[in-house]
């Protein structure tokens, strides 16, 4: 059965892979990712994981040989951080539309510059339109379930997209938290090996990353996007399955006290579990407020998200990614496009905070909360406020 | 031509755009850009040697069961290396009819 | 050892060339194509079963026009820089399947295809590693010595003086004003099993070097001088005509590098270079200056080359001589 272990969020991501038992990992390092690959080639080095650990020399090259695994019908995972998913930008977009469905953890961090180590959402939000299946954790038992889920997701043959799982860098891959292991046997009914539907065979050849004319390349991208969109249907079904095997639910976006919330804070990713606090913390005062987080970013759950806000008169929304010269961050951006034409809306306010690192806590979520309420009483219009920037 | 046939229901595109078939650029003739000349081979010079067949770019000349080889007018460019390269000048370029 | 790899390797002869095009008919390359002549001539030798992998450029471009291939063979194309990085995975995962008893175990060649931009300039990187890795696979670089599909840019294998549209023959600058890197050595650096040069003017040795590299297990590199007769300026007939120049000039000379022993094929009594230069249009403007300097150059580079021999390959040296006398 399970044991639950206190083990550093991206070894339990190891764990995951090495479960998954996939067959090519390619890697490169790159600070806070490391630990994920690390751990792996010591799998692979100790015979306890049989793979084909491919050390490259660049995370353009990471992503360039995962695609070239994966067309041959090898179940592929790489990991990656910031400017090393920078790197791979170019590529992303071919694996999506070349249909192979390789999986990789994202260890989110900031883009240079200055150079930072620490973490935000502006290396993935860069990929958001890649075509990728993009998820976030919460935390680390999280990480390691999407992990496995992952891959079940991006090999069926409904889906056949890449997924990105991905995990704040530091505050969550840092951490030591308390996560319920698997037992191979208890994996393997869950996720059998790869069957590619089609891959590179001397037995029956075919041409992949063929040369598209303009009569043809927005058909391939039509197949992407509704590849992308009906796959949220097969996470939903993953996900079942998944919680009914082993008793964890899933769901695209989940609510915390949004039960009579007038305001409704939103977020994605670790900081949840501060802002969680902070909702408590208000709570307690008798403050109508509630939480919802997005779990599953692309393809973006428009129902359950509207769903989750409805009733609301405040929607507050917390990017850790800077849209410079736009309306703020991405998920502002997505909300307020999903509420664009709904004849009831709420007031949305947009922060941008915490990136590069700079701490978010309960006070910050408080402080968020607070503003999005007085800037809603007056309906003040603006586009976005920056938070925490020093003035003087 | 190619064009025409790239123009599928976005549902008909094999996945990611994949070509499943084969060498079937085999169905794309190319021998309309000849630009009205054509490589013709003296059989009576003809040695057999094959140079024709090996440095042909479009892979034009096939093997007869009779050692000779075949000029296939649908692939042929019309480039002329096969008679440059002959080493028995048995090929020459001579003006196609219209 | 390569010796163990290449027990059964049999020459070619110009009776025993394979029949079997693994690479078709109906492809959109120019008339005359050098380049395209390359890689049937390497896809012959290897012959299949084989997966090609190949870099953004013209080989890619009018191999795979959607929805017709020329590949009778599988293949892939994923960028520009990164056909030995891609190669490089197909081949890990090929292994590693193998491995797990998930495909039949069978010998697939894995080749990638690139030209120079994508070899010398974007795709070096990528190369170097998986050189450096190990890999078993094929990398063949056609040389056709400038960026030919986005319309005759310069690159690092543009050869000194030619002219190309970034390094146009002006009033201050004639052509390009550096020299050939040498791609060969860099490869050799890497100490992998094998490392080739070959025209395909020479067809038999060329394709001896292609499925040589092929039997090799690990890394092989070839480099292959692919004429462009569009880029170039030479009529469209003359692609081997200048294939057997640049090496009669020993612009180009021929050698194989085994297990770090050079072998050259000897060519003591060049042709001037110029009667290479005057060959093509891309070389109408040079002065004879510029092709004093480059005859220099040939004549020091082919010495170094026999002096390589000479210091790696002592054996085949004392053989020569002996033949000689």
């Amino acid at each position: 059965m399970a044991k639950r272990v206190g083990m550093e969020v991206s070894i339990s991501i190891s764990e995951a892979v090495k479960l998954a038992n996939v067959d090519v990992i390619s890697a490169y390092p790159i600070t806070p990712q490391t630990h994920i690959v690390e751990h792996l080639s010591e799998f692979v080095s100790d015979g306890e994981l049989h793979s084909a650990f491919v050390p490259v020399e660049s995370e353009h090259s990471a992503m360039s040989a995962a695609l070239g695994a994966s067309a041959v019908g090898a179940r592929t995972f790489t990991a990656t951080s910031s400017q090393g998913l920078a790197l791979m930008h170019e590529i992303m977009y071919l694996a999506a539309s070349m249909r192979l469905p390789v999986v990789m953890s994202v260890v989110n961090r900031a883009l240079s510059s200055p150079i930072n180590i620490w973490n935000d959402l502006s290396d993935i939000m860069a990929e958001r339109d890649s075509g990728w299946i993009q998820v976030f954790a919460i935390n680390g038992q999280e990480a390691y379930d999407l992990t496995l889920q992952a891959f079940k997701i991006a090999e069926d043959p409904r889906v056949l997209l890449p997924v990105a799982v991905n995990l704040d860098g530091f505050i969550l891959s840092h951490v030591i938290e308390p996560i319920e292991l698997f037992e191979q046997k208890e994996v393997d009914p869950f996720l059998p090996p790869y069957q590619p539907v089609l891959r590179l065979d001397p037995e029956k050849p075919v041409s992949m990353g063929a040369f598209g004319s303009p009569e043809v390349f927005i058909e391939v991208k039509k197949q992407v996007e509704e590849a992308l969109i009906g796959s949220q249907k097969v996470v939903a079904e993953v996900w079942k399955d998944f919680g009914q095997r082993y008793g964890r639910v899933y769901k695209p976006v989940e609510s915390y006290q949004t039960k009579g919330a007038e305001t409704i804070l939103i977020t994605m990713g670790s900081i949840t579990e501060t802002a969680m606090m902070a909702i408590d913390a208000l709570r307690e005062k008798g403050r109508q407020v509630g939480l919802v987080h997005i779990r599953l970013w692309r393809p973006f759950p428009f129902k359950e998200f509207l769903q989750a806000i409805k009733g609301a008169k405040t929607v507050a929304v917390l990017d850790r990614a800077l849209s410079p010269g736009g309306v703020g961050g991405p998920v502002g951006l997505e909300v307020k496009s999903a509420l664009f034409g709904k004849e009831e809306r709420p007031y949305v306010a947009e922060f941008v905070a915490g990136l590069g690192g700079r701490d978010l806590t309960v006070e910050t979520f408080i402080e968020v909360l607070d503003k999005a309420e007085k800037y809603s009483q007056k309906q003040k219009d603006f586009q976005y406020e920056l938070i925490g920037v020093r003035e003087k | 031509m190619a064009k025409v046939e790239a123009m599928m229901p976005w549902k008909d595109v094999p996945l990611g755009g994949t070509i499943l078939e084969p060498g079937n650029a085999r169905k794309f003739k190319t021998g309309d850009w000849r630009s009205k000349i054509r490589p013709v081979t003296d059989k009576e010079k003809c040695i057999k040697c094959g140079m024709c067949w090996i440095f042909c770019p479009d892979m034009a000349y096939t093997h007869r069961e009779d050692g000779y080889f075949d000029w296939n007018g649908d692939y042929c460019k019309g480039c002329g290396i096969c008679a440059k390269e002959c080493p028995k000048d048995a090929i020459t370029m001579v003006a196609e009819e219209e | 050892m390569i010796a163990d790899d290449l027990k059964d390797f049999k020459k070619f002869t110009p009776k025993t060339l394979p029949r079997e095009e693994p690479f078709v008919s109906g492809h959109r390359a120019c008339q005359g194509c050098g380049e395209v002549l390359a890689l049937r001539q390497v896809a012959k030798a290897i012959g299949t079963p084989m997966i090609a992998v190949s870099a953004t450029g013209c080989m890619e471009i009018i191999s795979s026009p959607f929805p017709q291939t020329a590949w009778a063979v599988p293949w892939i194309h994923v960028a520009f820089e990164n056909a030995a990085a891609v190669a490089s995975g197909v081949e890990s995962g090929l292994k590693i399947l193998v491995d797990k008893g998930r495909i039949p175990r069978k010998e697939i060649k894995v080749v990638a295809f690139a030209g120079d931009g994508g070899t010398a300039d974007i795709g070096l990187q990528a190369l170097s590693g998986a050189m450096e890795r190990g890999h078993n696979f094929v990398y063949v670089c056609l040389d056709n010595e400038a960026y030919m599909n986005t319309g005759i840019q310069r690159s690092s294998s543009t050869p000194y003086g030619a002219m190309t549209t970034t390094s146009p023959a002006g009033k201050v600058t004639p052509g390009q004003t550096t020299w050939k890197k040498n791609l060969p050595a860099i490869m050799a650096a890497h100490n992998i099993p094998y490392v080739a040069t070959a025209s395909p003017a020479y067809y038999l040795d060329l394709m001896n070097k292609a499925k040589k590299a092929s039997l090799i297990k690990g890394p092989a590199y070839l480099h292959i001088y692919s004429s462009c007769p569009t880029g170039w300026r030479h009529g469209a007939d003359l692609a081997i005509t200048v294939s057997r120049l640049v090496v009669e000039t020993n612009i180009f000379p021929l050698y194989e590098i085994e297990e770090g022993r050079y072998t050259v094929r000897k060519n003591n009594q060049p042709k001037p270079v110029v009667d290479y230069f005057k060959t093509q249009r891309r070389f109408a403007h040079m002065t004879p200056d510029m092709l004093q300097t480059i005859q220099e150059r040939v004549d020091r580079d082919y010495q170094r080359l026999l002096q390589m021999e000479g210091l790696t390959n002592p054996a085949v040296v004392k053989e020569e001589r002996k033949v000689a006398e």
